[in-house]
Parts: C-alpha cells; structure tokens; sequence
C-alpha cells in the first residue's frame, strides 16, 4: 500500500481533488434544493405538495447511475455537452436533495404542530413561522440523519468513475489495471476516502453536541 | 483520560486494520500448492473468463453458459492436458477482480481478453500469445478522423474501456489526445453516440463486431499495435505454465486453434482470420 | 425502436427480472440482519458503557465512512486470508449487513438522544431498571421518528447491492450488462428498465414507510 502513494500519488491526489469538489457543489446545492423541496411537501397548497412529493419519490427511488448516465449521454444528444465531472455532479446532486428532502421533512413534521398554529395565530406568515420557529428546531433533529446523507454523498460521488469524472474511484480502477496491485490500490483509496469523511463525521458530531 | 483511551483504541485498530488488509493478496494464499497437480488429480481446470465481451467470451442468456472464442480455447486446453473427461470450469472475472481471484486460488488461470505487457508480468506470469489482437478506433461515418495520426492534437477526445491495454497505447501513439475511460463497450459506444468523444479505440475484433450492429460506424486506419493475449497463470506456477505452452502448441498443430478461430471470427466483416490462422 | 423491441423480449426480461430476484434476495437478508445488529449496537453507543461505547462508537465510524464498494471487494478476497471463504452471495450479505448495521445504528443512537432525556430519569424514580425503561418508554418513541431515516437508509441498501457487481454477483445491475454486452444498442433501453424495476422495489418501501409513519402518529 505505501509502494502504491509512493509511486502513484499525483493521480490519487487529483483524484481525490476531484471527489472532494464534486463533494461540496453537490452537498452544497443539495442541501437548498432538498430543504426547498421539503418545505414543498408540507405546504399548505395541494398543487406544492404533489410537487415535492414526486420529486422526492422519483430521484430517491431510481439508481444514481441511472440519472447520472442520463446527463452524459442523453443531454449531449438534445441539449448542451456536458462532460463526464458536470454530468456526475448534477446527477448527484439531484438524487441527494432527494434524500436530504426526506430527511428534512421529517424532521419539521416531528416538531410539535402546535407550534406551527400558535406562531401563525400570534400574527407570523407561513414562511415566518417555517425560518424563526420550526426549522431553527427540526434543523437540530436532523443533524444526525442528515450527517448519514452528507457521508452518502461523498461515497455516492464515486458515480463519476462510470463517466470518466476522474474522481478518486476512476483514479483508483487506472492505478489498479497499471499496477494489477488491486488489494494494495483499493486499500489506499479508501483511507483517501476516510480523510474526507471522517472529519465530517466528527464534525457533524461536534454540531450535534453544540447545538443539544 | 477517556480521550486518551479513545486515541490508543483508535491507533490499534486501525494498526490492526492496515495489518490484515496489506497482507490480502500481496501474497499468494497458494503459492506453495501445485495447480498442475490439484488439477489432474481433480480433473478439473477453473478458468477465469469475461462474461461480457462479445466473441471472446459473453454470456449466453438463453442457457446461462458463457460462449466465445476463450471459452473454446479453454475447453481445447483443458482436454489436452487432462484427457477426453476432463472438465473446464468458467467463473466469470471482471478487470478488478481477475488478478485478486487467482491470488486466493478461486481460479486456475486467467483467458480472458488480457494483453501480455511488462509491467503486468511483474504480477502474473503467462503463457506464450493465445491469440494477436490489433488495436484500432471506431468513428462515426464521415468523420475527418481518418487514422489514429489524426487524433493526435488538442480537443481530441478518445474513448476506451477501464482495464483494457489499448487506453495506455494511445498515450503514445496520440499523446496530445486525452482519454475518457467508461466501465464497459456499450457505455463506450453510447458516450461515442452522443458526442463525449471523437473515437473509441479497442482491440479491432471487438470494433468489427460493433460497426456491424451499428451502420453508422466504421474502423478505420487499420490496427496500430500489437496486442498478444496471453493466459495468466499465479507467478511460480511455473509447471502449470510450461504445461500450458505445451497444450497450447498441440492445439494449434493438429487444426483445433484454427476451426475455433473461424468458428467465431469468420464471418465477422472487415476482419481478416485468414492471417489470423496458426499451425 | 426496433432496438427497444428487440431489448424488451421476454428473454431478456426474465433473465433482468432474474436478476431483480437475487437484488431481493441480499437487500431482504441485509435489511433484517442490519436492522437487528444495528439497532444493539445503536443502543450500546447511546449507553456510555466503559470503554465498550467507545470502541463500538469507533468501529461505526471507521466502517460506515469508507465506501461500500471496497467493503464489499475486501469481505470477498480479504476473509479467505483469515481462513473463511465465503461465497459470492454471503460475501455480498455479509458486506452489506457490516455496511448498513453501522449506518442504522448512528440512526438509532441519535433517534433516543432526541427524545426527551427526562424520560429516562422519571422512569428510573419510578423504580424502573436502565434497560426496561430504554426498551418500553425511550425505544419504541424514538422508533417512530426514526422509520423515515431508517426506510431512506433501506432504500439505499437496495441499489446498492448493485455494488456487488464488482464481485460478479448475479443481480440485476449485472444482468442488465450482461444483456447490453448482447448488442451494446439495448444500453438504453436496459437503463429505462433498472429505473423501473428499482423504482417498483423501493417506492414499495417508500409507501411502507409513509404508512407506518401515519399509524404510530
């Protein structure tokens, strides 16, 4: 395993640079567009709910491979070339916020209901209610699940090895096949892995502690 | 206190991990066992074969038996070597787990699509070349890439497949060229379609064999490389290999290697296995 | 269209649904055995028990941090260095059991902190022991706000037995290539199918979930 940082570090580390900025777009964006589409599904207005309801149902319940495949080989056709990093991460992107909207959403609606009444009756809109009251709360609840998501996420990244996105797992089958030293390569590719999510862990951990 | 427990702890498992995970596969489990042997006393030689790969070796899904020109050739070998009743059993590998898998003694040899190259036989020994591939590249029809000369300059995109030989080749025949690699021939064939690259380059057999399915792409240029498949077998197993070399030959002297090599690549247009043939 | 005709014939989708069949097969098997051990070992991290917690709370983190993928390649060509060989489907189980149980756990754990910590300290006045106040009060609580977490989770295990194609288990990722490997044209048809037949299987949990959330508000 050392023979192998030792003498293919440069693709390792780009690799790893690959992931980790796939990472943050990805978490980054996910974690608007699921809160949003959270907030969507316990909205008072009907149309709203369907709405984030079959965005959560769809994205959550297909492979990322299949969605990310769509975005490298289907878009290209109709639309815009995207290449294999771009596809990846939007594919990403959207089956995360999948998830992360169901975290969410569960999340607000353990939160007392009450609380969402008495705010409005002391003269809050909805959205007021949702950013002072609830989401303050269910944002604390979360923490732990949605920790889970994030390590998800940066695992998930890996999709970007089936469209040439060069991340760490590309980087880790090329070193494989040159080296044919499979066992040593893949060892050395998820310690690489641990040292971007471990600290997330403890991180969200840490955030956990904090807030309790 | 619990810091420092929590740290010790910490620094013993992973000490604990980094042991056990280094020592898989970095040694043999069976180096000091004789494959030979085991396999006559067996009568049974287990093959790793790909299971996806169109001609050498893909499964059937009618029966669930894998067909192709290795398994063919494996199962002539087998009967060289064992007699008449002897059985040749297939496991189906993939790029990453075919070297693993005949470490841990899950599989005799590996026939399957692998080219001879050095730095592979610093890991493996093989047997001499059981068949020579060529690569080439496939565009689509009335591209201005004629040649792989052509793909040798900025913006050049060329697709090929995780684990095969031919995307370290076109660092040197296309260096100026940059390569995207996909995990399997139809995904690289789509990515082709929709535009993610100018060209795919693999072995020509498998090229060929595409352009058929697809009117609207040709091979061109010819092959540019040498790839000699060779059997891979565990390093020491030095008796097993000679014995292979030895089966090998007999196959291609008494006519076996050349029905089998017509059987699958006679009728594959474009392809010449009249050169192909050895005797 | 032609290739959509010809990818979809019953030969093909029985031998994709075959394969749907042993995706059932590992993802059931991983979800009991990962929602038992899972749900101990959440219960030990919560307890602070000397020691034990911390290095139970360590392995969780170690393991549920690296990518599945390598779990699942080094269960299969690791083990039989120490000894045991498994076969390709208890290699697949067995990662995916490891895999999920830590990851269920994280989500036990932190499902009773979130309940409220008095409950535990007015069942002890009442004379009721740790662990009979854990398992009739704090559990079955935290239980219900956990089964939205926990059917994500699963919903995750599901596709990711599809990982397992690493190893060349027979499931439906794997039948699905072996399928396009046929005639690399029924690529996109044979991915519109895993979107469906996945779909089918997991909104099944998805529907699950949203029931049994609803019956234990």
């Amino acid at each position: 395993m050392i023979h192998i940082f030792a003498t293919q570090w440069p693709s390792l580390l780009y690799g790893l640079g690959q992931t980790l900025l796939c990472s943050i777009i990805a978490l980054f964006f996910s974690l608007i567009i699921g809160s949003l589409f959270a907030i969507f599904e316990i909205m008072p207005n009907k149309a709203m709910r369907i709405i984030g309801n079959v965005y959560v149902e769809v994205f959550r319940n297909i492979p990322l491979l299949v969605i990310t495949m769509f975005f490298f080989v289907v878009l290209p056709l109709y639309v815009v070339k995207v290449n294999g990093f771009t596809a990846g991460t939007i594919g990403l992107t959207i089956y995360t916020s999948a998830f992360i909207a169901e975290t969410v959403r569960a999340g607000i609606q353990s939160v007392d209901e009450g609380q969402m009444e008495g705010a409005q009756s002391n003269g809050l809109s909805f959205w007021q209610s949702m950013r002072y009251i609830i989401l303050p709360q269910a944002f604390k609840i979360v923490i732990p699940p949605l920790g889970n998501q994030f390590i998800n996420l940066v695992k998930n990244s890996s999709v970007l090895a089936f469209v040439a996105g060069f991340d760490l797992m590309y980087e880790g089958n090329m070193v494989a096949n040159d080296t044919l030293q499979t066992m040593s390569t893949f060892f050395a590719v998820g310690v690489l892995y641990l040292i971007i999510t471990m600290p997330l862990s403890y991180y969200m951990r840490h955030l956990e502690k904090k807030l309790a | 206190m619990k810091r420092k427990w929590r740290f010790i702890g910490m620094l013993t498992a992973l000490t604990l991990l980094l042991v056990t995970m280094s020592s898989c596969g970095t040694k043999s489990a069976l180096s000091d066992q004789n494959v030979l042997q085991n396999d006559i006393k067996s009568n049974t030689i287990t093959w790793g074969v790909k299971a996806d790969t169109k001609l050498f070796g893909l499964m059937d899904i009618k029966n669930s038996k894998v067909q192709g020109f290795e398994i063919d050739m494996a199962k002539a070998l087998t009967k060289e070597i064992l007699g008449k009743d002897g059985k040749a059993v297939f496991v189906p590998v993939t790029s990453q787990t075919r070297v693993p898998l005949l470490r841990n003694g899950n599989i005799d040899a590996i026939i399957a699509t692998m080219t001879i190259t050095p730095e592979r036989e610093k890991q493996v020994d093989f047997t001499k070349s059981y068949f020579n591939a060529g690569q080439a590249i496939l565009v689509k029809k009335g591209s201005p890439i004629h040649s792989v000369k052509d793909l040798n300059k900025k913006g050049a995109v060329v697709l090929g497949v995780t684990g095969s030989n031919s995307v370290q080749n076109i660092g040197t025949y296309a260096p100026k060229a940059k390569v995207l690699q996909l995990s399997d021939y139809a995904q690289a064939l789509t990515a082709l379609k929709s535009g993610q690259g100018q060209a795919l380059t693999t072995d020509n057999g498998i090229l060929f064999g595409m352009s058929v399915e697809n009117p609207g792409y040709v091979v061109v240029g010819g092959s540019f490389t040498k790839e000699p498949y060779g059997i891979a077998v565990d390093q020491g197993q030095t008796k097993f290999k000679n014995r292979l070399n030895k089966a090998l030959r007999a196959v291609e002297k008494d006519g076996t290697y050349n029905k089998i090599l017509k059987k699958w690549f006679g009728n594959v247009k474009g392809f010449n296995y009249e050169e192909m043939k050895r005797s | 269209m032609q290739n959509f005709i010809d990818a979809y014939s019953w030969i093909n989708i029985r031998y994709l649904l075959q394969g749907l069949w042993i995706t059932v097969e590992v993802s059931v098997a991983s979800i009991i055995f990962s929602y038992i051990i899972g749900t101990i070992l959440g219960v030990i991290r919560y307890s602070e028990i000397k020691y034990v917690s911390a290095v139970v709370g360590f392995v969780i983190d170690l393991i549920r941090n690296l990518p599945l993928l390598l779990i699942i390649f080094f269960t299969y060509f690791g083990l039989p260095n120490l000894g045991f060989k498994p076969a390709i489907i208890e290699a697949a189980i067995l990662a995916m059991t490891v895999f999920e149980s830590m990851m269920i756990a994280e989500i036990v754990r932190s499902g009773i902190v979130a309940i409220d910590p008095g409950q535990m300290e007015g069942a002890k006045s009442n004379g009721i022991t740790y662990w009979q106040a854990l398992r009739i009060i704090l559990l079955p609580q935290a239980m219900k706000n956990m089964i939205p977490a926990l059917v994500s989770q699963f919903i995750s295990l599901v596709k990711d037995t599809s990982l397992a194609t690493i190893i060349v288990l027979p499931e439906m990722m794997y039948h699905a290539q072996i399928i396009y490997g046929q005639n690399s044209n029924y690529i996109i048809p044979m991915f519109i199918a895993l979107a469906v037949l996945y779909f089918v299987v997991c909104y099944a949990l998805s529907l699950l979930s949203r029931y049994l959330e609803r019956r234990l508000a």
